[in-house]
């Protein structure tokens, strides 16, 4: 099976605030295949979000290569990145970012207009009736309890049936139940072919995934899942 | 799954202008404020330039209504003027060209004579130079009833020339049978009006004595021409035309006198000189001073209106920069507030342009909207001043596209520039950042 996500002695360093160079990764490799479900797991500061964001093309390395399908994000422009991103992968966070001037059904939709969807409302509709918010569709996201909000973040993220989800501690703000919805719903995408790589604290959380990757000062050290 | 039907009644697709649809709803105050920022600017333009239209109109108004009051007065001026200085008598005399000039002014008297057709022919003729055409005999002797030396002046109705439109004449005919006496005769002779007297034994009343005038009028005795004629012996003969001259402009005189020459060779022409130069100048200060009089309001109207557009042209830009700084910090904030979003959207894949395009599409938007809304606004507001001719008339004037047109191209151009610095600040903002942060 071919790697989804491949990095590749991936280094990053950032400044502490205090003119201080600190080592967010360094010579980190991972390879995360069609049908994956990876978590990486590690102490706050050991590089966990600057991973996902290079992964997800919105960091730059300072060295190694990330490619996904095969395709060097390094190579790319930023707005052809924009554009691969759109495409090829799906974000959920913590904090679900959602648009809080659009209806749950606009939220779904919302990738629609970088990635140019033709059957956007029909998807939308599916994944809104998979995630159980059917009744909530044409609602404000301000009225939604915090497990309808990540659901929908879920959902947008699957909206362009990306082939790479990365999720940032999405079950952070959650409690028991609602978090295992969205895992469940992490793990029916890996399930049905696609790569997930998941940052989070949660050992429940982890505990779903294949594999399981540790970091600490930015460097890795590879666990058994679970 | 869920099985409630209709949940999706409008699956419409999830565009661009729609999401800017949604936020503008979301965020109405931004908007509002922003829309006001333009509305008060193209409202201050129209305003201004409907002001400068309808002063305008109204100087034209007012000019075209001074020009008139001007020509009215100068042509009244003129026209009192002409009647005055026509009282100073008849400046052009046409003598046969043998008279002794020096016989006239020493004696006030004529000896040479010519044809009485003369002056037919003259009013018969084009001529322009000269009018109120007068034949006279004008001969200086002694009133054989009484021993008195008087002018005797024989004289008529002007004849008026044909090409021309009847005059007033200067003189009155002195009908048959009566005479007019000058002030020394009437003293010496101790006649009144309606007396009766007896000249080179015709018996005549007095109908009118002259006042004092002091020159040689009174010693004179005007009587009918035809008489004066059969009692000097000049039937059909005639002393002297006695004439007006026109108001033209350089040597009046040469002008004349080639004229009439070519009309009645055999003659000469003379001008009593101060009274027709004091007349054409006082004509001619009379049309001068009416026309300084508009020239005067004209400039003073010019002036105020470049007053006008002196200020409305420091005032506008100011108030177009004013707004101008207004909606960039509004959208600086708008920008501010939708960090987060802003950070998203990137990272699901949103390129630059488009979110360059959801601000400067919004920017757009108040332009067009607070166009429409400030040209309303600005043309009610002066109109709503009253006496502003420009108010209501601006909408109909031809000129009003126009004024639309500039405001429109301005107002969009001032939101899109203003809009431009926090709207590209927000397409290269970096989701790592933000996402990071959250």
């Amino acid at each position: 099976m071919s790697a989804v996500l491949e990095l590749n002695q991936v280094a990053k360093a950032h400044d502490s605030g205090n003119g201080q160079r600190v080592q967010a990764l360094d010579g980190v490799s991972l390879s995360v295949e069609a049908g994956d479900f990876v978590a990486v797991r590690g102490p706050s500061g050991s590089g966990k979000t600057t991973l996902l964001l290079i992964a997800g093309g919105l960091l730059a390395p300072d060295q190694g290569v990330v490619s996904i399908g095969g395709r060097d994000l390094g190579s790319m422009s930023a707005e052809g990145r924009a554009r691969f991103r759109a495409e090829n992968v799906g974000f959920v966070f913590q904090q679900f970012h959602l648009i809080p001037y659009l209806s749950v059904l606009h939220n779904v939709m919302t990738p629609a207009v970088a990635a140019n969807i033709a059957d956007a409302p029909e998807r939308a509709e599916k994944l809104i009736a998979q995630f159980g918010l059917r009744s909530r569709a044409h609602h404000p996201t301000a009225r939604l309890s915090t497990g309808e909000r990540q659901r929908t973040a879920l959902a947008r993220a699957l909206l362009n049936r990306p082939k790479l989800l990365l999720a940032d501690e999405p079950t952070g703000n959650l409690d028991a139940d609602n978090a295992g919805g969205v895992m469940a719903g992490l793990s029916d995408f890996a399930k049905n072919g696609g790569a997930v790589l998941l940052v989070t604290h949660d050992d429940n959380a982890a505990a779903r995934a294949d594999r399981v990757v540790l970091l600490k000062d930015g460097k890795q050290a590879d666990a058994p899942a679970g | 799954m869920e099985a409630t039907p209709n949940a999706f009644p409008h699956r419409d697709a999830m565009k661009i202008w729609g999401m800017m649809w949604r936020e503008i709803a979301f965020r109405k105050l931004n908007f509002g404020l922003a829309l006001f920022s333009v509305s008060a600017a193209v409202a201050c333009l129209v305003g201004t330039l409907t002001l400068l239209r309808a002063d305008e109109l109204r100087t034209d108004r007012l000019l075209a209504k001074k020009e008139a009051e001007v020509a009215k007065a100068g042509a009244s001026l003129e026209d009192a003027i002409r009647r005055i200085t026509k009282g100073l008598g008849f400046n052009i005399i046409i003598l046969p060209e043998d008279q002794d000039l020096n016989e006239m002014h020493l004696e006030g008297s004529l000896s040479k004579q010519m044809p009485e057709e003369y002056v037919h022919r003259l009013a018969k003729s084009k001529i322009v130079t000269v009018n109120h055409l007068l034949p006279t005999v004008m001969k200086k002797l002694t009133w054989p009833e009484t021993g008195l030396s008087v002018v005797l002046y024989g004289t008529r109705g002007e004849v008026p020339i044909q090409h021309r439109d009847p005059k007033k004449p200067l003189l009155d005919t002195v009908p048959e049978g009566t005479m007019i006496i000058g002030h020394h005769v009437s003293q010496k002779l101790g006649l009144r009006e309606g007396d009766e007297t007896t000249l080179l034994g015709h018996k005549f009343s007095v109908g009118k004595i002259h006042g004092e005038r002091g020159n040689i009028d009174d010693g004179t005795v005007w009587i009918n021409l035809a008489k004066a004629q059969e009692l000097l012996g000049m039937r059909n003969l005639i002393h002297a035309i006695q004439a007006l001259e026109c108001h033209c402009a350089g040597d009046r005189i040469s002008q004349i006198r080639a004229e009439i020459a070519g009309i009645l060779p055999g003659t000469q022409v003379i001008e009593r000189g101060p009274p027709a130069l004091a007349r054409a100048e006082a004509r001619d200060q009379a049309r001068q001073s009416a026309e300084d009089a508009l020239a005067r309001a004209v400039a003073n109207r010019r002036e105020l209106r470049g007053q006008r557009e002196a200020f409305a042209a420091v005032l506008a830009p100011l108030i177009w920069v004013g707004a101008a700084v207004w909606i960039g910090f509004l959208m600086l904030g708008n920008v501010r507030e939708r960090r987060a979003e802003i950070g998203i959207l990137r990272a699901i894949g949103f390129r630059s342009s488009q979110i360059l395009l959801l601000f400067l599409g919004k920017a757009f938007l108040f332009g067009i909207l607070g166009t429409l809304l400030g040209f309303v606004v600005g043309a009610l507001a002066v109109a709503s001043l009253g006496e502003m001719p420009a108010g209501w008339e601006l909408l109909r004037n031809p000129e009003a596209p126009i004024h639309f047109g500039l405001a429109l191209g301005l107002a969009v151009a001032l939101s899109v520039f203003a809009s431009w610095i926090p709207a590209l600040s927000a397409a290269r903002q970096d989701p790592a950042l933000v996402l990071q942060e959250e």
